[in-house]
C-alpha cells in the first residue's frame, strides 16, 4: 500500500507537462515556421496531434477534447520576420484546466525564446517573435472552473458509491440483510430499495452544485442543461453500481468505507485529470486512468459546461460510462449468485 | 390419518470445498411439531437451516419445505416460513411499532392487517408503554421476544429459530418457550436450534448433529432410554464423546 501510494503521488502529482497534444494552424508554411514546428515537436513536452487548415476548424478541434493548445502562425511569417524583424504567433490554449493552460503557454514561449536567441546570434537588429496568448473557455483563468466539475464528480461518487456500499454492508453486519433475503422480497428488490434514496439524494446534490456554481461562482453552462442533467444521472447510476459491487465484496461497514476511500477517492482526485493533467503522467498511470469512471465524467461535464459541446462530441465518453455501469451491475449479480451457492 | 410432513430432507449436503459442513442429513418434521435441532457450535446447524430457508444452495441431496423444493421453489418457500436468526436482527434505530410495520410491509400484509397485528402483538407482549421507543434501547430478552413475534407476523406454516435464546436469562427463556408452545398450539411448526440441553426436553422430537451428521433423532424420552441416561445433557455428552 505505501509503495502504491508513493508511486501514485510521485508520478501523478506533478504540475509539469509532458506529451501535451497540440495542433498547428500554419498560414505561411515557410522555412521559419517549419523550423519552429520541428523544434516544438522535438521537445518531450508536446506532441503535434494534427494540422489544422483554417480558423474555422480550431473550435471543433478543441471540442473533441484531445488537444490542449493550437499554435496559429500568421501569414507570411518568414517574410514578416525578415522584412519587419518581427512576426506574430498566436497561442490559443484550452483554459478549462487553468494550470495546464498556463504551463503550456510558458513552455511554448520558452521554446520560441530559445529559437529567437539562436536566430539572433551575430545579427545586428534583433528578430522578434511576438506571441499573442488567448485562453479560450476560461479567459480569466478562474480555478473554480476546474474545481466545480471535479468537486461535483467527487461528491456524486462519494454519496452514491460510498453511502450505498456502507448502507448495504450495514444491513449485512446487523443481520437484517439475512432477514430481508428470507422474506418474499427478491434480492433485486432489496437492492433497489436501498439504492433509490441515494439516487434522489445525489440528483439533489448535483442540482445544488450546478446552481451554486452558476449563481455564486458565475460559472457558465454553455451547453444544454438537460444534457448535463442526463449525464449526471448516468454518472450517479454508474457510481451506485460501483457501490453495490463494493458491498458484495465487503463484509463490514469499515471494509466498505476503506475500499471506497482508497479505491475511489484517491484515484478520482489523482487520476481523473481533475487536478493533474493525465497526459503528463507515465503511460501505466494513463492506462489506469481509463478505467476510472470519474475521468470520463469530468471530460463530459467540462465539455458541456465550458465548451458547450453536444452529444456529437461526447457520445464516446457516454458510451464508456454506460458500458462500465452494465459491467459493474453484471459483476455484482454474478458475485451475489456465488455467495448464494 | 396420515400425519403431514412439512419438512422432508434426504441426504441433504452442503460442502465448502472438501469440507462437508452438512453431511447427508435425512429427517422429516411433522406439521405442528416442535422439532429441536441440536448440536455443538460449528456442528452445521446454521448451514442446514440456511439451506432449508432458501438462502444457501445445497451441494447435493433433496429437501422440501412446506411442500416446495429447496432448489427450484425458493420464492414459494419464503412466503410460507418465518425466520429468526442467531443475531438479533430488527432495526435498532426504528421503534417497536415501526419495526412491526416495516416487516409486515415486507411480507406483503395489508395496512389494516398490519395495524391489527401490531396492536395484538404489542398487547400480548405487554409492550404498550414502550411501543414508541427505539428497539435498540430494549433489554435483550424483550428484543428476542419481539423478534420472534415479528417472525410470526405473516402466520407462516413453519418458523425457523436459530438459537433464539442465546444469552438470555432463565426467566425470559421460560417465557420464550411459552410463546413457542402457544405458536405450536396454533398449528405452526417450530424448527428450533439450541445448545441448551434443558430446552431440548421441551421439544416433541430432537435431532442431534455432530460434525455435520445427524447422530440421533427421536423424542427426548426415547433418546434417554436408548442411551440409558437421565437427561438430554447426558445424551448429548455421550454422543459428542463417541
Amino acid at each position: 500500500m505505501p509503495i502504491a501510494q508513493i508511486m501514485l503521488f510521485g508520478f501523478a502529482i506533478t504540475n509539469e507537462i509532458n506529451n501535451v497534444d497540440i495542433a498547428i494552424l500554419d498560414h505561411s508554411k515557410d522555412t521559419t515556421t517549419e523550423e519552429i514546428i520541428n523544434k516544438i515537436s522535438a521537445s518531450k513536452y508536446f506532441t503535434i496531434n494534427q494540422m489544422i487548415a483554417s480558423e474555422a476548424d480550431i473550435e471543433p478541434a478543441f471540442k473533441k477534447g484531445k488537444i490542449k493548445a493550437v499554435l496559429n502562425f500568421e501569414k507570411d511569417f518568414s517574410r514578416n520576420l525578415i522584412r519587419d524583424r518581427k512576426a506574430t504567433i498566436q497561442i490559443i490554449t484550452d483554459a478549462t484546466a487553468p494550470n495546464t493552460a498556463n504551463s503550456v503557454t510558458n513552455y511554448i514561449n520558452a521554446i520560441l525564446q530559445n529559437y529567437q536567441q539562436s536566430k539572433n546570434e551575430g545579427v545586428q537588429i534583433d528578430y522578434q517573435i511576438i506571441s499573442q496568448i488567448r485562453m479560450i473557455y476560461n479567459p480569466e483563468l478562474k480555478s473554480v472552473f476546474m474545481f466545480v466539475p471535479g468537486v461535483m464528480t467527487i461528491i456524486l461518487m462519494l454519496v452514491s458509491a460510498m453511502m450505498t456500499s456502507i448502507s448495504i454492508t450495514r444491513e449485512k453486519e446487523l443481520g437484517t440483510m439475512e432477514i430481508l433475503l428470507v422474506s418474499p422480497l427478491k434480492p433485486s428488490q432489496v437492492i433497489i430499495g436501498k439504492v433509490v434514496p441515494y439516487i434522489f439524494l445525489s440528483i439533489i446534490n448535483a442540482a445544488v452544485i450546478v446552481l451554486l456554481s452558476i449563481f455564486i461562482f458565475k460559472m457558465p453552462v454553455q451547453g444544454s442543461l438537460f444534457l448535463l442533467g442526463a449525464e449526471s444521472v448516468l454518472f450517479i447510476i454508474t457510481s451506485l453500481a460501483l457501490g453495490i459491487l463494493i458491498s458484495t465484496i465487503a463484509e463490514t461497514q469499515q471494509a466498505a468505507m476503506m475500499i471506497s476511500l482508497m479505491g475511489l477517492m484517491l484515484p478520482v482526485i489523482l487520476l481523473s485529470g481533475f487536478i493533474f493533467p493525465i497526459s503528463s503522467m507515465p503511460v501505466p498511470l494513463q492506462l489506469i486512468s481509463h478505467i476510472i469512471p470519474a475521468k470520463w465524467f469530468i471530460i463530459i461535464i467540462k465539455g458541456i459546461m465550458l465548451k458547450g459541446v453536444g452529444m456529437a462530441y461526447i457520445w464516446k465518453e457516454t458510451l464508456i460510462l454506460i458500458g462500465m455501469t452494465i459491467f459493474f451491475i453484471g459483476l455484482s449479480v454474478k458475485k451475489y449468485k456465488i455467495r448464494l451457492e | 390419518m396420515k400425519e403431514e410432513n412439512v419438512i422432508e430432507a434426504e441426504e441433504l449436503t452442503k460442502a465448502f470445498g472438501d469440507f462437508k459442513a452438512v453431511n447427508a442429513i435425512s429427517f422429516e418434521v411433522k406439521k405442528g411439531e416442535i422439532f429441536g435441532f441440536l448440536g455443538a457450535n460449528g456442528a452445521g446447524k446454521t448451514t442446514a437451516i440456511k439451506m432449508l430457508i432458501g438462502i444457501s444452495k445445497p451441494s447435493s441431496g433433496q429437501a422440501t419445505v412446506a411442500g416446495f423444493d429447496v432448489y427450484t421453489q425458493r420464492e414459494s418457500i419464503k412466503k410460507n416460513i418465518g425466520y429468526m436468526s442467531q443475531k438479533f436482527a430488527l432495526y435498532d434505530d426504528l421503534t417497536v411499532k415501526e419495526n412491526i410495520t416495516f416487516f409486515g410491509g415486507i411480507y406483503g400484509l395489508s395496512r389494516a392487517k398490519i395495524k391489527e397485528k401490531r396492536e395484538q402483538l404489542i398487547s400480548e407482549l405487554g409492550l404498550e408503554d414502550i411501543s414508541n421507543k427505539l428497539v435498540g434501547s430494549l433489554p435483550l430478552g424483550w428484543k428476542q421476544k419481539l423478534s420472534f413475534s415479528v417472525s410470526l407476523l405473516h402466520d407462516p406454516k413453519i418458523v425457523f429459530l436459530d438459537e433464539p435464546t442465546g444469552g438470555v436469562d432463565p426467566i425470559t427463556r421460560r417465557q420464550f418457550w411459552e410463546m413457542i408452545y402457544k405458536a405450536a398450539d396454533r398449528g405452526t411448526t417450530i424448527f428450533v436450534t439450541t445448545h441448551y440441553m434443558d430446552e431440548a426436553e421441551y421439544c416433541d422430537r430432537v435431532s442431534i448433529m455432530v460434525e455435520g451428521k445427524i447422530e440421533a433423532l427421536d423424542t427426548p424420552k426415547k433418546l434417554k432410554e436408548q442411551f440409558k441416561v437421565d437427561s438430554m445433557n447426558d445424551v448429548f455428552l455421550k454422543l459428542a464423546r463417541e
